[in-house]
């Protein structure tokens, strides 16, 4: 029996993903074809987009089906970078919250690297949310920047940005916003249209859909503001012309049937989770009195919790805890599997030492009290233990 | 590794231990985590990552803790069905062996990395945090037996590596398997290929893993900056110039670039480092010649003899034995040759064995030349 609390990596696909994309799995067709068969497989992709559209409050055509958040991360950073550079060459600079995810802010870096391009990173508070004042810091008169992104909720320590607020303030510039909200769609309010983002980050595999299909949801160009990204990957002029590439009819059924059942019980899921995520945290406060909560009390993801152990190494952790049946996450990168201090943590404040001994327990929709039982059970054990391995 | 085992004092008679197998990613360590898996012991992976910016690839037979490396562990992990973790012990390696192996040169001394490595980094660091973290035992993939806490030579005599785990005290090997003592090499190749472990035909990894290109002496410039002086004879007459003592070894004849020919014409070898005055000192072979050694440090395998008694010893890894008497005379060993030995450089170690049998080891730290 597997105590599976790391559904911030991935979450089991829900029944009804799993039906639909097996289902169309069985299917012929290349979407892009013009003959009856391609015509159905076209059916089955726009009727997915239209779903996923309705969801997320957007428009049918503002949906850019791609291979994940990744991909879509890499291409609105480095696509609207590209185009509103080209459309006027002052704008080389980038600006990217200092908790983004690495398909963020590796993109972001790589810019820097390869095109020159300027990437300042906009500061986060102790809680690590970006300030509207520090986006309009960062911004300036908004002349040089070509973009700016900001995630809608953090990967990591589940801290909710307040996207509106730094969409306005961008707005005021004249620069547009990219949001990551892969971790955040599943459970929040996502709203495209009143969000003021002009581009908004989702994937299958986080919302209980298959791995390997996400979208980029994109405004309508809109000069001078917003223009097109320049595509990734060029081809066959699917998605727009921006995202080349034959359609994955059947990922993308799955896609959307996930985000369907998802959207229909968002507010009763995401009140179920912070109930239970709160009942973990407390058992975790009552097992280890002195682990420290990272990320926003309140505003943060309901399925996630994030703590630092004092004295302890997350990697110790991690290993006592899967060897006990548990499975969770150190929340940070890995370069051979070595993990970093986490740049969140740092961002937000955190000494290296407490950075390193940070486990992530997230939530999701197979989670239950059971599962908060068996962490709380054993936990201590495990904590003692790894004290004494690092002491 | 499950909760639900008792911990066990000592590894004699238990049949399941829990055990942390060290993965490098190559051939050895693969098999023996698989020959104690199949023993049935409770067996988890762990690769060590010893350098903080891994390279991509494997270069040649070179280096290791690359990120292919650490792959090609995991692999072999999931084949023998273990969990895997890959450790961060970068900053130790780094402190304990790489700046060890700097100092060590720049004293004038001939270290070796991969005995201080063991004695330092696997059979401490890594289990010290196995032993807190409720292992047993450490095992790996050096060719060594070890059984009853007697340390003997491998079968496959070529590959032996009990010189380089003699260095390790009782407590170390008490906690420790190595679990392909009693196979050849080449046996334990034609193994890891019936047991679909994909190593089985890596390259065997050769030289200091931290100096990936092989270059000691570019590696040891870069970190130590090059400090010119004189390389004289034995009467102190000076035949050359280097940019730094810490690049040559005792008994080193290659690279010397001498002005001046020896009056005899024969070739020369570098008899004595001295770091104080920095001067590099050469002269003929038998100059070399060593009859007696003072080791540092001594670390018992076996019950300490009183007095003199006849042995023989190694002096460095690979080397040929020498018949010896040695004898603890304090906190030194001293050790006497039959026959005198060449190129006995400070900083090796030397190893007593009793046949196959690791009697007790120290640290070179002095080697007195026959009178010429």
């Amino acid at each position: 029996m597997v105590t599976y609390l790391d559904h911030a990596a991935t979450t089991p696909m829900l029944p009804e993903a799993v039906e639909a994309m097996t289902a169309e799995l069985r299917e012929l067709g290349n979407p892009s074809s013009l003959h009856a068969v391609g015509r159905r497989a076209r059916r089955v992709v726009e009727e997915s987009r239209e779903i996923i559209a309705e969801a997320f409050d957007a428009r049918p055509s503002e949906v850019v089906f791609t291979s994940g958040g990744t991909e879509a991360d890499n291409l609105a950073v480095k696509g609207v970078f590209w185009a509103r550079r080209a459309a006027a060459p002052a704008r080389t600079r980038v600006l990217v919250s200092a908790v983004e995810h690495h398909a963020v802010l590796d993109a972001a870096h790589w810019l820097a690297g390869q095109e020159g391009a300027r990437v300042d990173w906009i500061p986060v508070d102790g809680a690590g949310r970006v300030r509207p004042e520090a986006l309009r810091e960062a911004l300036g008169s908004g002349d040089d920047v070509a973009l700016a992104s900001v995630m809608w909720a953090n990967n990591e320590v589940g801290t909710v940005q307040p996207v509106p607020e730094l969409a306005a303030v961008a707005r005021e510039r004249g620069v547009p916003l990219h949001t990551d909200a892969v971790q955040a769609a599943g459970t929040l309010p996502v709203a495209f249209a009143t969000s003021g983002a002009q581009a908004l980050t989702v994937t299958g595999h986080k919302l209980g859909g298959p791995i390997g299909v996400g979208a980029l949801l994109l405004a309508k160009p809109k000069e001078p503001v917003f223009l097109d990204p320049v595509p990734l990957l060029h081809g066959g002029g699917q998605e727009r012309d921006v995202r080349s590439g034959t359609l994955d009819a059947p990922a993308i059924a799955g896609f959307a049937a996930a985000v369907q059942v998802t959207a229909a019980r968002r507010d009763s899921e995401a009140r179920r989770l912070a109930e239970l995520r709160d009942r973990l945290v407390e058992a975790v406060r009552a097992a280890v009195p002195d682990a420290i909560l990272n990320g926003d009390p309140v505003d943060r993801l309901p399925g996630n919790a994030h703590f630092s152990f004092p004295g302890c190494e997350g990697d110790a952790l991690l290993m006592l805890l899967d060897a006990r049946g548990i499975a969770c996450s150190t929340g940070s990168a890995c370069s051979a599997g070595v993990s970093q201090p986490s740049h969140v943590l740092t961002a937000m404040g955190s000494a290296a030492d407490l950075a390193r001994g940070s486990l992530r327990f997230t939530l999701g929709h197979t989670s239950t009290e059971a599962d908060v039982k068996a962490l709380a059970d054993a936990l201590p054990a495990a904590v003692e233990r790894a004290r004494r391995a690092s002491s | 590794m499950s909760g639900r085992r008792r911990a066990a004092r000592t590894l004699e008679g238990i049949m399941t231990l829990r055990v942390l197998a060290a993965m490098s990613g190559g051939v050895d360590s693969a098999v023996a985590a698989a020959r104690a898996a199949e023993a049935g012991h409770d067996v988890t992976g762990v690769h060590m990552a010893l350098s903080s910016n891994p390279k991509s690839y494997r270069t040649g037979a070179r280096g290791c803790c690359t990120l292919e490396d650490s792959r090609d562990a995991r692999r072999a992990a999931d084949v023998i069905g273990i969990p895997f973790y890959v450790w961060d012990l970068a900053e130790r390696f780094h402190e304990d062996v790489v700046e060890d192996f700097v100092s060590e040169y720049a004293a004038g001394r001939t270290p070796n990395p991969c005995l201080r490595c063991n004695e330092k980094i696997k059979f401490a660091a890594l289990l010290d945090r196995a032993m807190a973290l409720g292992f047993d035992a450490v095992c790996t993939g050096h060719y060594a037996r070890l059984a009853g806490g007697v340390l003997r030579r491998a079968v496959d005599q070529g590959k032996d590596q009990s010189y380089v785990l003699a260095v390790c005290t009782p407590e170390q090997l008490a906690h420790s398997l190595f679990p392909l003592g009693d196979t050849t090499k080449a046996d334990i190749r034609l193994e890891a290929e019936r047991r679909g472990l994909r190593v089985a035909d890596k390259p065997d990894s050769h030289d200091i893993c931290f100096i990936a290109d092989g270059d000691t002496r570019g590696f040891l410039a870069e970190r130590l900056g090059s400090a010119r002086g004189p390389i004289v004879d034995t009467d102190g007459n000076e035949v050359g110039e280097h940019d730094g003592a810490y690049a040559y070894t005792i008994g080193q004849r290659k690279g010397l670039r001498l002005g001046t020919p020896a009056p005899d014409g024969r070739p020369r070898y570098v008899l004595d480092i001295s770091p104080v005055t920095n001067t590099v000192t050469v002269g003929p072979r038998e100059a070399l010649d060593v009859r007696e050694i003072t080791g540092e440090r001594p670390v018992w395998l076996s019950e300490p003899r009183a007095g003199a008694f006849e042995c023989r010893v190694q002096l460095r890894a690979h080397g040929e034995v020498h018949a010896a008497t040695a004898e603890q005379d304090g906190d030194v060993l001293r050790v006497r040759l039959a026959a005198p030995a060449r190129g006995v450089a400070p900083g090796q170690a030397a190893v007593l064995y009793e046949g196959d049998r690791v009697l007790a080891s120290a640290t070179i730290a002095a080697a007195a030349r026959v009178p010429a």
